[in-house]
């Protein structure tokens, strides 16, 4: 068989099964995503303004201690397999807070346990998050050139 | 109020997330990398600052705030010693989230069992 043949054949069978595939809900997606994302934002208020009333930090201060909070208990639910559940549930909305970020690196460390700590949980534990920290990255560089560039063109 | 608030554009921003999810079948890491410039570039701008003063953790707990404090960083330290400083305060805001992430994963892939 010649590849026009095959390629031939595999949009036939994408046509014949398309009336058996579920349709993605969009709606009901988009309506779970930014429930469990709003509530995960409200908790992150909640922590921030304990902090703020236990301890002596300001609203500036406070956003590393809140965040480091929530990726502490991110990459416990990871490890205890919670976090999976709730993201098969919330889709984006567990992907899209800084608790996706630390479930990527804790996830993928536990993953490759196996292969021993060096390689294995060390060497594979940026495998997912290493591209949002490139992209992040490289895109603030640009930001910030262009940014201080014009600043000092201006002044 | 300002956990409603909170929730409420937390949730857009997971919404704009899981749009590019399904509609334009982005996998997680895209979804993720494509937040984080996002954050970046409304912050050239100076317009995330205000999300971040409208919506507090709101704007703070997603993945966007990342993109954010990389800029904010590298521009306090470059108003102090110009272009190199870009390089040397590109961490600074944002290297209490990233060390934890380090740490604490390090620490649960030491003593738990990987599940499922």
């Amino acid at each position: 068989m010649d590849q026009d043949q095959l390629e031939k054949n595999k949009k036939k069978y994408k046509k014949a099964i398309e009336p058996f595939q579920p349709k993605p809900s969009y709606f009901k997606n988009c309506f779970k995503a930014f429930l469990i994302g709003g509530v995960i934002c409200a908790i992150g208020q909640g922590i921030a303004n304990l902090y703020i009333y236990y301890f002596d930090l300001t609203e500036k201060t406070v956003a590393s201690a809140m965040l480091g909070t929530l990726i502490l208990i991110a990459s416990v639910l990871t490890a205890l397999g919670i976090y999976d559940r709730i993201g098969q549930f919330a889709g984006a909305g567990s992907i899209a807070t800084v608790t996706g970020f630390a479930n990527a690196i804790s996830s993928s460390a536990l993953e490759h346990k196996s292969e021993g700590v060096v390689l294995g949980i060390a060497g594979n534990m940026f495998k997912i998050a290493g591209a949002v920290i490139v992209f992040g990255v490289v895109s603030a560089y640009i930001v910030s050139m262009i940014r201080l560039l014009v600043q000092t063109l201006i002044s | 109020m300002e956990y409603i608030v909170a929730f409420t554009v937390g949730g857009l921003i997971c919404v704009v997330g899981q749009i590019m999810l399904d509609f334009f079948k982005f996998s997680p890491a895209h979804v993720m990398s494509s937040l984080v410039v996002i954050g970046a570039l409304l912050d050239g701008f100076h317009l995330y600052d205000r999300l971040i003063d409208f919506a507090g953790a709101g704007a703070i707990v997603p993945i966007t705030s990342f993109g954010h404090s990389l800029v904010h960083g590298a521009m306090i330290e470059a108003q102090r010693s110009g272009f190199l400083g870009i390089g040397m305060g590109i961490f600074e805001v944002t290297s209490a989230g990233i060390s934890s992430a380090i740490l604490f994963g390090f620490l649960v892939a030491i003593f738990f069992k990987p599940k499922g």
